[in-house]
C-alpha cells in the first residue's frame, strides 16, 4: 500500500507516522507537503499531529486552508480513506469533513499521558482489527482535545455509530473520570456518515512497538492496512 | 565619529559595564576610541555571558578529551560518538534571570536557545530535560514562577516535536529571588556531517535567515536610544519572546540545508546575536566579514546599526555558504517561509566591518571581540561562615521516633515527590523513540536504525556544593554517573551549568573554584570528559546569592536497547538487596532539612574507587540479565528509594517487606542518611547467589534485605538481635501522598 502523510508547517509526528507505515508494518510511505493539489496514487492519507502553523489562532485554522486540504476533500469525497491524528483530527474539525469543534482541555493544560479508549464500533475500516467493545491503551498529547458539538449534530453521530473511540476505564468503563480532557460523551474518535474518514485523539503511531512497551496502537493502523489490502483484492477479483 | 553618535563619556562605559581598564583595551585594539555601535558590541562580547572571563582559567582544567569525542567545548555544542557512524550533540544552558522577569517567556525562549545550539551542528533534537530550582511553594510568588516556567517549557518544547523526556526540580527558598532554569537538549547527527560556526573561504556569502530583527534584548539600550535616536520608541522589555512555530521552520529549513552541500559554516544568533554569530565564526577561521545592515529583515523603521547588531530577537540564524550556493539557499529558506537575505561576504582581513547605507558603521578585529577579552584571575578565598555550616551537633538532634511520619514528610516534600503534575504537561513520547519514560532514575531513547539507546540525566545537589562545593561537585558527578547505570547505561560524556553568585566575591569564586576541582577530580577517575557547558555568575538577589549549583548533564549509553533497566519493582517475591554500604551521613540530607529544618553538616563521604566498582558491577549484573530493577539511593537514603521502587512504576505498586541492620549508626541514618555509592536492586530468587557473588568479585558490599511481597511497604531495623518495624504503610496510600502532593501544593489557595 502507498499511504501518504501530510506536512504542514509545524507538524510534529509526520515523522512518527512514516516510521510506523514504512519500518514497523512494511508499507510505502510518500511525504505530502502542504502545496500539494493531487493525491494521485495514495491509497490512504494521513494528517499527523502537530502544531501545524504553530496553531496560532485555534488549532488547525490556518491548516484548512493549505492548498493540499481541497485535494483530501475531493479524495474523502471520492471514498478516500483519510486518518487524522491529533492535530490532523483537529484540521479535519476545521475543515468540515468531521462535524464539531475542539475546545481547550478542562484542566487547560497540555496532557501527554496513557489513556484508555474503547472500541465502541468495530466494523469500520479503522478498528476491523478490533472486538467491538475492547479497550485499548493509547496515549494523548494534547491542549485542546475536549470535543464539542451541538446536541443534534451529537445524537447523530450516536445514532449512526459514528463514535469510534470513547474514553474509558482501565475495565472499559465510560464515565467522566476516565475522560482526560472534558470531552463531549468521553469522545476520543469520530468517523463521518460514510466511514472513510477518521479522526481521534489519542496516538496510536506512539503505541505499534513493543519496545516502546505498548503495541495497542499496531491494531487501529493494521485495520487500516489490511482494509485497503481487502479492497485492492475485491477490487482485482471483479 | 559619525553625526548623531553621543560621545563616549565615563557614564556611558559604566552603562555598558565596561571598566576603565577594558576600555582602555578597546582603544588599544582599536588604536582609537569606538563609536556607539563598536562601544555596544565589545560590552557584550567581553560581557561575563560570552566572555567567560571569571571562569576560564578555571574551566580550562576540566577534562574535555576522550576517544569518543567529536568536538568539544568551544562550538555550539560538544559531540560524542556511539558508534554506527552516529553521533550525540548536546548542552545544557541557563536562562535563570530572564525566567524570573517573566516565566513562560524566559523559559521558552531558554528551550529555543539550546535547540538551536543543537541543530546548528547538524543534530535533529530528540530530547530535552530541564533542571529547575524554585523558591517554597508556600509563596504564591513561587507558585506563580513555577506554574509560568513549566508552561513556558512546554509551549515551546511541544510545539517543536521535540519530547521533553526527564529532569529535575528542587525547592529551597534560596532560590526565591534567583530561581533557575537550565535546559539539557540532545540531538542526533552523522559523525561525518557535523556542521561548525566557521566563517571559512573568503569571498563566499554570509546569509542571514529566520525571524525578522526586532528591538527586543538589547541590553544598555535604553541610554542609548534616548540620546541616539529620538524618534525610537520606548525600550521593549529585555526578555525575548519565543516563537516556536519560526523555530520549528528554522530546524527543517536547517537540516534540510545540511542535507545539500550548500554550506560552509552556520551559527545560531543567540545572546548578543548578530555580533557574536557573525565575529566568532569569522575569529575561528581566522577571517573577517562584512556585513551590510541595510539588509537585513527587520520588524520596524527606524532601527539603529547598534540596535541591529545588539538585537538578541529570537529564532535567527547566520549561515556562509558555498559561493555560488546563494540560490539554493534562499529557495530552500523560501519553501519554509523563512525570511532570508544575503547580508554580506566573508573577507580576508580578519575586520567585523558593518556598513549601513554605504557607510561603514563599524570596523574592529573579528578576534578582539570574540577571543581577546578580558581574562581575570579574581581572588578567592573560603568564607569566614563556612566552618559554621559544616558543624553540625548530631547530639543535639533526637533519632527518629516515628518511621512512618517522617516518610510521609519526605515524600510528600515537593524536591522529592513525583513531578508527575509537571512531565505531564511536556510531550514525552512525540518522535516514538522515549523508552523509559520521566520518573525513572534516568530518560531513555532508542536510537532507531541501531540496537542502541542513549540515556540521559540533570543532577546537582546543590546543598551538598554549599556545605562543600569541591565535594558537592565530585557528589553530583557521581549521582550523575550513577543514575545512568542504573538504567543499564555506560556514561559517555557530560556537560555543565555552572550557576553561582557574583564573581567578584571571594567567596563565590571560591566556590567555584572549589566545584571546578571536583568535577575535574571525578570526571578524570570516571573517564567522562567533558564536552560543552554554559556559566551563569551573578545569580544574587539583595546580597544573598544562591546555593552553588553547578548542575551536571551527562550523557550514557545502552548498546542493546532490550538492555535498559528501570528503578521500580517488577514482581512478588523478587529479592531486594541493597549494594553498598551505608555510614553515618546525616549532614546535608533532606531528611535533616524536612524534618529537622537544618541546612548543616558535612556532604556524605563519597570513595570515587567504590562508585566506579559499583558503576561496575551493577553494568555488569544488567548486562547478564540478572535484574528486575535498579535504583540509586539519593535524597531521603534508602527508604524513600525503597518507597520509590514500590509505587514509581506505572502499573499496580508493589509492596516489600525489608530489614536492614542498626550496627553503630543511628536508626534515621539507617532510614533516611544519604550514604552514596548505594543503589537498591531487585531479582528473580533463582539468581540472588549469583548476584552476592559478582558483588564480591567488584569488591562491592551486597546485603539482601528482603523480598518484594504484599501491599505493604514494611521496614524494620535489626539492633543486635531485636527486631523494630519502624515503617508499615500500605504502599497505595504512600503513592497517593507522593504522586499528588506537588499538585496539592500548587493549588493552594
Amino acid at each position: 500500500m502507498n499511504i501518504g502523510v501530510v506536512v504542514f508547517p509545524g507538524s510534529n509526528c509526520d515523522h512518527d507516522c512514516r516510521h510506523v507505515f514504512h519500518d514497523v508494518l512494511g508499507q510505502d510511505v510518500t511525504m505530502i507537503w502542504h502545496k500539494e493539489t493531487s493525491l494521485a496514487g495514495l491509497d490512504a492519507v494521513i494528517l499527523p499531529g502537530g502544531f501545524s502553523f504553530g496553531d496560532y489562532l485555534r488549532t488547525g485554522a490556518i491548516a484548512r486552508f493549505s492548498p493540499v486540504m481541497q485535494a483530501v476533500k475531493r479524495y474523502a469525497a471520492e471514498g478516500g480513506m483519510v486518518l487524522g491524528i491529533c492535530n490532523g483530527f483537529q484540521i479535519l474539525l476545521e475543515a468540515g469533513l468531521l462535524p464539531g469543534a475542539m475546545l481547550r482541555n478542562k484542566s487547560l493544560h497540555f496532557i501527554c499521558r496513557e489513556t484508555y479508549v474503547k472500541v465502541e464500533n468495530a466494523a469500520t475500516p479503522f478498528t476491523s482489527a478490533c472486538r467491538s467493545g475492547q479497550v485499548l491503551k493509547i496515549p494523548i498529547a494534547h491542549a485542546d482535545g475536549n470535543y464539542y458539538t451541538d446536541p443534534v449534530t451529537l445524537a447523530g453521530l450516536q445514532a449512526n455509530a459514528q463514535v469510534v473511540f470513547r474514553y474509558c476505564t482501565a475495565d472499559g468503563h465510560v464515565i467522566p473520570e476516565a475522560c482526560p480532557n472534558g470531552s463531549l460523551d468521553n469522545i476520543a474518535g469520530i468517523r463521518n456518515a460514510e466511514g472513510n474518514v477518521l479522526g481521534m485523539m489519542p496516538h496510536p503511531e506512539r503505541c505499534a512497538e513493543a519496545m516502546l512497551g505498548n503495541e495497542d496502537g499496531r491494531l487501529v493502523l493494521a485495520s487500516m492496512v489490511e482494509g485497503l489490502k481487502n479492497a485492492k483484492r475485491s477490487e482485482a477479483v471483479v | 565619529m559619525q553625526a548623531g553618535m553621543p560621545l563616549i563619556t565615563k557614564d556611558l562605559i559604566a552603562q555598558h559595564n565596561l571598566t576603565g581598564e577594558e576600555y582602555q583595551k578597546i582603544i588599544d585594539i582599536l588604536g582609537r576610541e569606538p563609536n556607539l555601535t563598536e562601544l555596544g558590541m565589545f560590552s557584550v562580547m567581553w560581557s561575563e555571558h560570552c566572555s567567560y572571563k571569571s571562569s576560564r582559567v578555571h574551566l580550562k582544567k576540566l577534562p574535555t578529551t576522550g576517544p569518543r569525542v567529536v568536538q568539544g567545548p568551544g562550538e555550539n555544542a560538544g559531540a560524542v560518538d556511539i558508534g554506527d557512524g552516529l553521533c550525540v550533540v548536546f548542552k545544557m544552558e541557563s536562562h535563570n534571570h530572564p525566567s524570573f522577569i517573566e516565566p513562560y517567556q524566559g523559559a521558552a525562549t531558554g528551550v529555543g536557545g539550546i535547540l538551536r545550539d543543537i541543530f546548528t551542528m547538524g543534530a535533529r533534537p530528540i530530547a530535552l530535560l530541564d533542571s529547575l530550582r524554585f523558591g517554597e511553594l508556600h509563596s504564591p510568588k513561587n507558585r506563580h514562577l513555577m506554574k509560568g516556567v513549566v508552561a513556558g517549557i512546554a509551549g515551546y518544547g511541544n510545539c517543536m516535536g521535540v519530547p521533553t523526556v526527564g529532569g529535575e526540580i528542587v525547592f529551597n527558598d534560596i532560590y526565591s529571588l534567583n530561581p533557575l532554569v537550565n535546559v539539557f537538549c540532545l540531538g542526533l547527527a552523522h559523525t561525518d556531517r557535523i556542521f561548525r560556526g566557521t566563517a571559512a573561504g573568503v569571498g563566499n556569502p554570509v546569509i542571514y535567515f529566520g525571524s525578522k530583527t526586532g528591538r527586543d534584548g538589547i541590553h544598555g539600550a535604553t541610554m542609548a536610544s534616548d540620546s541616539f535616536d529620538d524618534q525610537s520608541e520606548q525600550k521593549r522589555p529585555t526578555v525575548q519572546v519565543g516563537d516556536p512555530f519560526t523555530e520549528k521552520l528554522l530546524l527543517e529549513a536547517c537540516l534540510e540545508l545540511m542535507e545539500r552541500d550548500l554550506l560552509v559554516g552556520i551559527q545560531d544568533m543567540g545572546a548578543a546575536g548578530l555580533t557574536s554569530s557573525s565575529c566568532e565564526m569569522a575569529s575561528r577561521a581566522g577571517n573577517g566579514i562584512e556585513l551590510d545592515l541595510t539588509v537585513v529583515p527587520r520588524r520596524e523603521p527606524g532601527m539603529t546599526p547598534y540596535e541591529i547588531m545588539l538585537s538578541e530577537s529570537q529564532e535567527r540564524m547566520l549561515m556562509v555558504a558555498k559561493a555560488g550556493k546563494e540560490e539554493e539557499c534562499i529557495e530552500i529558506c523560501r519553501k519554509w517561509d523563512l525570511d532570508v537575505a544575503v547580508v554580506g561576504k566573508v573577507t580576508a582581513d580578519g575586520i567585523l566591518r558593518v556598513l549601513d547605507q554605504g557607510k561603514v558603521v563599524a570596523e574592529v578585529p573579528a578576534k578582539a571581540l570574540a577571543d581577546d577579552g578580558p581574562r581575570y584571575e579574581r581572588p578567592y578565598q573560603p568564607p569566614a561562615y563556612q566552618d559554621m555550616l559544616t558543624n553540625l551537633n548530631y547530639d543535639a538532634i533526637p533519632d527518629v521516633k516515628d518511621g512512618n511520619a517522617a516518610l510521609l514528610t519526605l515524600l510528600q516534600s515537593p524536591t522529592i515527590a513525583s513531578k508527575r503534575w509537571v512531565y505531564e504537561q511536556y510531550d514525552h513520547m512525540v518522535r516514538t523513540n522515549t523508552t523509559v519514560r520521566p520518573g525513572s532514575d534516568a530518560a531513555v531513547v532508542r536510537i532507531k536504525g541501531t540496537k542502541k539507546a542513549v540515556a540521559m540525566t540533570v543532577d546537582c545537589n546543590s546543598r551538598y556544593c554549599l556545605l562543600n562545593p569541591y565535594e558537592g561537585a565530585r557528589l553530583a558527578v557521581a549521582e550523575a554517573a550513577r543514575n545512568l547505570v542504573c538504567s543499564g547505561a555506560a556514561p559517555i560524556g557530560l556537560t555543565d551549568c555552572l550557576n553561582f553568585g557574583n564573581p567578584e566575591r571571594p567567596d563565590i569564586m571560591w566556590q567555584f573554584a572549589m566545584a571546578i576541582e571536583g568535577m575535574k577530580d571525578a570526571c578524570e577517575h570516571f573517564r567522562i570528559p567533558i564536552v560543552s557547558g554554559n556559566v551563569s555568575f551573578y545569580n544574587e538577589t539583595n546580597g544573598l546569592s544562591i546555593y552553588p549549583t553547578p548542575m551536571l548533564g551527562m550523557v550514557g549509553l545502552i548498546e542493546d536497547a532490550e538492555r535498559t533497566m528501570t528503578q521500580w519493582f517488577k514482581q512478588d517475591g523478587d529479592v531486594v538487596i541493597v549494594l553498598g554500604s551505608t555510614r553515618e551521613d546525616l549532614g546535608g540530607s533532606e531528611y535533616i532539612k524536612v524534618v529537622h529544618a537544618r541546612e548543616q553538616g558535612s556532604p556524605p563521604y563519597l570513595s570515587l574507587d567504590a562508585e566506579q566498582a559499583l558503576h561496575g558491577c551493577v553494568l555488569s549484573l544488567i548486562h547478564d540479565g540478572l535484574l528486575q530493577s535498579a535504583h540509586d539511593c539519593s535524597e531521603g537514603g534508602v527508604a524513600v528509594a525503597l518507597a520509590e521502587s514500590c509505587m514509581s512504576g506505572s502499573e499496580r505498586a508493589l509492596g516489600a517487606m525489608v530489614t536492614l541492620t542498626k550496627g553503630r549508626l543511628r536508626k534515621d541514618a539507617v532510614l533516611f542518611g544519604e550514604s552514596q555509592s548505594r543503589v537498591v536492586i531487585s531479582a528473580k530468587p533463582i539468581h540472588r547467589q549469583a548476584i552476592l557473588d559478582r558483588a564480591s568479585q567488584f569488591g562491592v558490599p551486597g546485603e539482601v534485605v528482603g523480598a518484594v511481597s504484599g501491599d505493604r511497604l514494611i521496614v524494620s531495623v535489626a539492633d543486635e538481635g531485636r527486631l523494630e518495624r519502624v515503617i508499615d504503610q500500605p504502599v497505595e496510600s504512600l503513592r497517593d501522598q507522593w504522586a499528588f502532593s506537588l499538585e496539592r501544593s500548587l493549588n493552594q489557595a
